[in-house]
């Protein structure tokens, strides 16, 4: 049994005292950040990638990691108990989560929500341990055709993942790739666009890009809302799950687990898409579609599921083909970078210790949350009462200073800002930048994979059509384009994002 | 002439902008040919692609429609505000170094809240100055101008 003792290995680099701490730290820490609303994953990682510098890389992917599905418990903690998500993820939680709290059903909720997760993290990490050896035995079979080609499907993917015109979201994703362009061309050494700032040599940094689309942005456009928010005084009790509320919500956990499982490893998807997916089966078989919003249980059950598996086996793209699917994924491929280790199919033979170590802490993790989420839920709450107008200052501190850090350049705060404006004319515009940040990481590793095909080919475009593999992933595309693009299934996915 | 989806309208313009700037700026790269592309093969590929997306979206929203959509409503205030404290903290971070730098951002950009207090800022930078010297300074060692320049010399 291989697989067992590749978990052996991930099991002694995950549980050492020291990887413990860190994962311990990375799951705390990303909790908090999911509380929080205002600021996500992308965020924090940007702000603690430097403090990873000393640790082994080891160490400082497990703890980021931590963060990220952290930060899936956090947000639904806050959208049950005060009805704010505190991570995209979490909005329909807020559904039917808010409502259990309102009925007293809290307790309930927060519980569904903790072993729905824990269910679905367990199983989505089993996901990533098995598919990962084959599919990274598949990439190294890939060429500069195949490569083209999968990023072409993964971007169409993010095109029908995002919500509203489909044009727009094409439009952003090719804004995306072109941005990407800026700084040296790798190929010829010329500079690109860089208008002759020397900053500009190595591209726009990819931190100062998704801080100032989301973060700032973000920051921006809740301070023009002026809404008070209303804390809920309800004591907290009754953790434990009745009979009924147990036999109700284990088929929901069970579907939404699959469902994240799947739409996590497809690119351009993640755990806000799987979230609302799950809740909409769930609604569509369920015998009382009315009873959901009202408080239903398996309303929290499945997409709570549903996000926590889709956050880790996005992770299998990123591991086995060096494609972040995501932006937050994005941003570990830029901290295995940092740390000297390229993304893709050459890590689980180079460095097992490492692959198999951050694969097992994330189950590790998983644990951890459990145990600690529910007793602390007391404290979370209590954090939320401090007022936005204290917090969003020292949000943007803390964006600002990590911005410096991770280069040790004021240059990189003055671009986010301009990012940021960038953001808010999107924003204003309903153009969504999920497709545009993954144009722009996948841009150049897509210039240097064309150019690779048509050199090899002689300039002949029709390799793309005759290798089978590269074929597929194309045909996968445009029947993708197509589906979405049928005048009834659009209805019901306009409809989909607006009850999200 | 009406224009029935303003939003729509600004976005073409802006993705024709964009990609009509990217296909000049391209002409001054080489562009080279499909079997030994230059630098400027791919991105004037892209600026054309993206100027006629921007082109369909203006063209589709001056097509008289049923329903109008509103234009969209701006907020400059918070926008401004927060945008320049960004900017400032960029310049200042140098010559004044951490905690006065922090302690002027934290101000400046209270001020975006419409819930602005003075008092009760002034205690959160104060709050923050320590956490902001506790954390980056004390603990995570961070390489970063903590006095001011006339200070530290």
């Amino acid at each position: 049994m291989e697989l067992l003792s590749n978990l052996a290995l991930g099991f002694q680099t995950a549980v050492t005292p020291m990887n413990l701490v860190y994962c311990l730290l990375g799951a705390l820490i990303g909790t908090l950040i999911g509380v929080l609303p205002g600021i996500g994953p992308v965020q924090t990682i940007a702000i603690l990638l430097p403090t990873t510098f000393a640790l082994p890389p080891v160490s400082a992917l497990i703890m980021l990691a931590g963060i990220y599905y952290g930060a899936q418990y956090g947000g639904s903690t806050t959208s049950i108990l005060v009805n704010v998500p505190g991570e995209a993820s979490s909005v329909v939680t807020c559904l039917d989560g808010h409502q259990m709290a309102r009925q007293g059903r809290a307790g309930a909720a927060l519980s569904i929500s903790a072993l729905g997760s824990f269910v679905a993290g367990t199983f989505a990490t089993l996901v990533l341990a098995v598919l990962a050896l084959p599919l990274s035995e598949l990439a190294f079979k890939f060429g500069p055709e195949e490569y083209f080609s999968l990023m072409a499907f993964g971007l169409i993917g993010s095109v029908v993942m995002a919500s509203g015109s489909m044009l727009k979201a094409v439009g952003m994703i090719v804004l995306g790739l072109l941005l990407g362009m800026i700084g040296t061309d790798v190929t010829s050494g010329v500079q690109r666009f860089t208008f002759g700032v020397s900053e500009l040599a190595d591209g726009i940094g990819f931190v100062s890009l998704a801080m100032g689309l989301f973060g700032i942005c973000d920051i921006i456009t809740s301070l023009e809302k002026r809404e008070k928010r209303d804390l809920l005084k309800s004591k907290l009790t009754g953790f434990m799950l009745s009979k009924e509320d147990m036999k109700a919500s284990a088929p929901a956990v069970a579907r939404g687990t699959l469902c994240g499982s799947l739409l996590g490893i497809l690119p351009g998807g993640g755990a806000i898409l799987s979230s609302f997916t799950a809740y909409m089966i769930e609604k569509k078989i369920a015998r009382d579609p009315e009873s959901f919003g009202k408080g239903n249980i398996k309303g929290v059950a499945a997409p709570e599921s549903a996000n926590n598996a889709a956050a880790q086996t996005s992770f299998v793209p990123l591991l086995t083909l060096g494609i972040p699917p995501n932006v937050v994924l994005a941003m570990m491929a830029g901290a295995m970078m940092i740390h000297g280790i390229q993304p893709g199919p050459r890590v689980v033979t180079s460095n097992p210790a490492l692959f198999w170590g951050v694969i097992v802490s994330m189950w590790v993790g998983n644990v951890i949350l459990v145990l600690l989420n529910l007793p602390l839920v007391g404290m979370w709450v209590r954090l939320l009462s401090v007022p936005y107008r204290l917090l969003f200052p020292a949000i943007l501190l803390f964006c600002c200073i990590g911005l410096y850090a991770v280069n040790n350049n004021t240059f990189d705060i003055g671009l986010t800002a301009l990012c940021g404006l960038l953001g808010y004319i999107f924003h204003k515009l309903e153009c969504e930048p999920a497709p545009l940040i993954l144009g722009f990481i996948l841009g150049p590793m897509m210039e240097e994979n064309l150019r690779r095909a048509m050199l090899l080919s002689r300039g002949d475009p029709s390799v793309f059509f005759t290798r089978p593999l590269s074929l597929a992933f194309l045909v996968l595309a445009v029947a993708m384009l197509i589906v979405v693009a049928l005048p009834s299934i659009r209805r019901k996915r306009e409809q989909a994002f607006k009850e999200g | 002439m009406r224009i029935s989806h303003p939003k729509d309208f600004l976005t073409g313009l802006l993705f024709l902008l964009f990609g009509a700037a990217a296909m000049v700026l391209s002409r001054g790269l080489s562009i080279g040919s499909a079997a030994k592309m230059g630098p400027g093969y791919f991105p004037f590929a892209l600026g054309l692609l993206l100027a006629v997306l921007g082109a369909v979206l203006l063209w589709g929203s001056l097509l008289r429609t049923e329903e109008t959509h509103p234009w969209p409503t701006l907020h400059l205030g918070p926008l401004a505000i927060v945008l320049f404290s960004v900017f400032l903290f960029s310049q200042v971070l140098k010559p004044l170094g951490l905690l006065l730098s922090t302690a002027v951002l934290v101000v400046m950009v209270s001020k975006a809240s419409y819930e602005f207090r003075w008092k009760e800022t002034l205690v959160n930078a104060a709050v923050l100055v320590v956490i902001v010297w506790a954390v980056f300074v004390y603990f995570l060692k961070f390489q970063l101008p903590v006095w001011p320049s006339l200070i530290a010399g």
